[in-house]
């Protein structure tokens, strides 16, 4: 990698670029050498069978699964960057800060209210007083429609009440892209709605997102394309009218046939 | 059983429970202090802090507290170490009952779920500062009922320094046996004391504990 890579943006260099990217746990390779790219503003749905690498790559976009080979990049830098082990530690805490990442069981913070998951980290990182941090977090709350739950304590929540406010602590940090991994997957059917409306909301903003996700309805209504993996490789990928409808893949064509029925009789 | 004798000693017994009073609080003071280092030392990413972190807790929790009282009271002098008997008993049972808090405080910090530190650090947090402000807090709150059996044992404990002849509870209750022979009466008398001792520090772990429970 020269130094101009990292510094001045080529002009086919995409938003989020990510190259090669392999990952092996011993013997089993999880990723075999997948190839992706994310424009800015792009909503971007991963879907697949279980197991078929979805979360690794989610997860190693921001580096909480590093890769074994291949590149990340973010907005023209390389998250994933080969640096001694303090530089990389600090370079890598600045990359997070501008990915904000979604888990499916939610990982609010049980000791601090909701207020407190908001702000704690732009308290901590960027240095903002007490007023700005409460000016902060009842926006962001207000975003996600819980200001009034604003000094409950994540116990005292529904499920789809916690991933609001999940959204909402990484919203705070004001990211440049958004990472989801079955944000839904945990909830009572009926709460599923209230966080999918916020995720709209956010994809209507032009957030760029990469939401993988079981819900293939959501998927088709809300995404610009739509990536099918299987057993570590990208099978297809494309707009979800063609994805969804006329798969090329045979391998898709039999996951959709499992997970399809419901949307391919409303798609008819 | 002669109540009158007991009403007659009590006084130099309520002396000999503020000695246990004495090593129970600094045995524990160091034993909390030996625990977090311990700690520090079995989570540590270096091999070499991890490997003395877990000798420290195998041969603490692997050898009777007596011994290791007595070898560092009677046989500390053989080495250059030079102790009277209250140093040693604090410095002995410390580390012994550290060496139970290591393990107490190690657990309650990887009881925390793992997802935690994840978030924070998502967020951008660094290793220590996920530490600090999201998995320390929740393991706090989750060692204080356990601490507080180690800290039980331990008060309980110090009746092992009258071995090396600390004038504490125990010993007291040994001495006057031999002037009094009513060894109901004075092991009865250290009894009480001891179960006032245990069962105020009890309550307090447990306001404690009720104090900083989450919602
Ligand atoms: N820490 C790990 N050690 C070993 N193997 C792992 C580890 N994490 C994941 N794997 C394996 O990697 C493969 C991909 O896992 P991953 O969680 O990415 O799948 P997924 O597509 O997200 O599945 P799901 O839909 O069930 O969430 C699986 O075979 C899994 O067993
Ligand atoms: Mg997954």
């Amino acid at each position: 990698m020269s130094d101009t890579s990292t510094t001045q943006k080529s002009e086919t260099q995409k938003f989020v670029d990510i190259r090669h990217a392999q990952k092996s746990y011993g013997e089993l390779e999880v990723l075999k050498d997948i190839s992706l790219t994310v424009d800015r503003g792009e909503i971007v749905a991963i879907i697949g069978p279980s197991g078929s690498g979805k979360s690794t790559l989610l997860r190693a976009i921001n580096d909480l699964d590093p890769l074994t080979g291949g590149e990340v990049w973010l907005d023209g830098v390389q998250i994933n960057k080969d640096l001694p082990h303090r530089q990389y530690e600090k370079h890598i805490n600045e990359m997070r800060q501008q990915v904000g990442m979604v888990f499916q069981h939610f990982n609010l913070f049980p000791h601090l209210s909701v207020r407190e998951n908001v702000t704690m980290a732009p308290k901590l990182l960027k240095g903002i007083s007490d007023a700005e941090a409460n000016a902060l977090a009842e926006q962001q709350l207000t975003h996600v429609g819980m200001l009034e739950r604003i000094d409950y304590y994540p116990s005292q929540l529904s499920g789809g009440q916690k991933q609001r406010v999940a959204i909402a602590r990484a919203l705070a940090m004001n990211p440049k892209l958004m990472l989801f991994d079955e944000a839904t997957s945990a909830l009572d059917p009926e709460l599923v709605e209230e966080v999918n409306l916020v995720m709209k909301r956010l994809a209507e903003e032009h957030m760029t997102m990469i939401i993988v996700t079981h819900e293939m309805d959501f998927a088709a209504s809300v995404c610009d394309r739509v990536i099918f993996m299987d057993k570590g490789v990208v099978v297809e990928e494309g707009p979800p009218s063609v994805v969804f409808k006329n798969p090329t893949q045979e391998r898709t064509k039999e996951f959709l046939r499992k997970h399809l029925s419901q949307y391919a009789e409303s798609a008819k | 059983m002669d109540f009158e004798l007991i009403l007659k000693v009590y006084p130099y017994f309520l002396e000999a429970a503020v000695v246990t009073v004495e090593l129970s609080v600094l045995t524990i003071i160091l034993g909390l202090i030996c625990g977090a280092l311990g700690t520090a030392a079995r989570l540590s990413r270096f091999r070499v802090l991890r490997f003395l972190g877990a000798a420290y807790v195998s041969v603490f929790r692997g050898t009777p507290a007596l011994i290791q009282l007595f070898l560092l009271y009677f046989g500390g002098p053989q080495i250059g170490i030079q102790l009277d008997a209250f140093e040693a008993g604090v410095i002995g049972l410390g580390l012994n009952i550290g060496a139970y808090m290591t393990e107490t405080m190690r657990g309650a910090i990887i009881a925390i779920d793992h997802g935690q530190a994840e978030a924070a650090r998502t967020l951008g947090l660094s290793k220590a500062q996920a530490f600090r402000k999201v998995t320390l807090p929740q393991a706090l709150r989750l060692m204080i009922r356990p601490l507080g059996v180690n800290i039980n044992a331990q008060i309980k404990g110090t009746a092992l320094v009258a071995a090396i002849s600390v004038v504490e509870l125990t010993y007291t209750a040994q001495r006057y046996i031999g002037s009094t022979y009513k060894p109901f009466e004075m092991f009865f008398l250290a009894g009480i004391l001891y179960i006032i001792l245990i069962t105020i520090t009890g309550k307090g772990v447990a306001y404690l504990d009720r104090k900083v429970r989450l919602p």
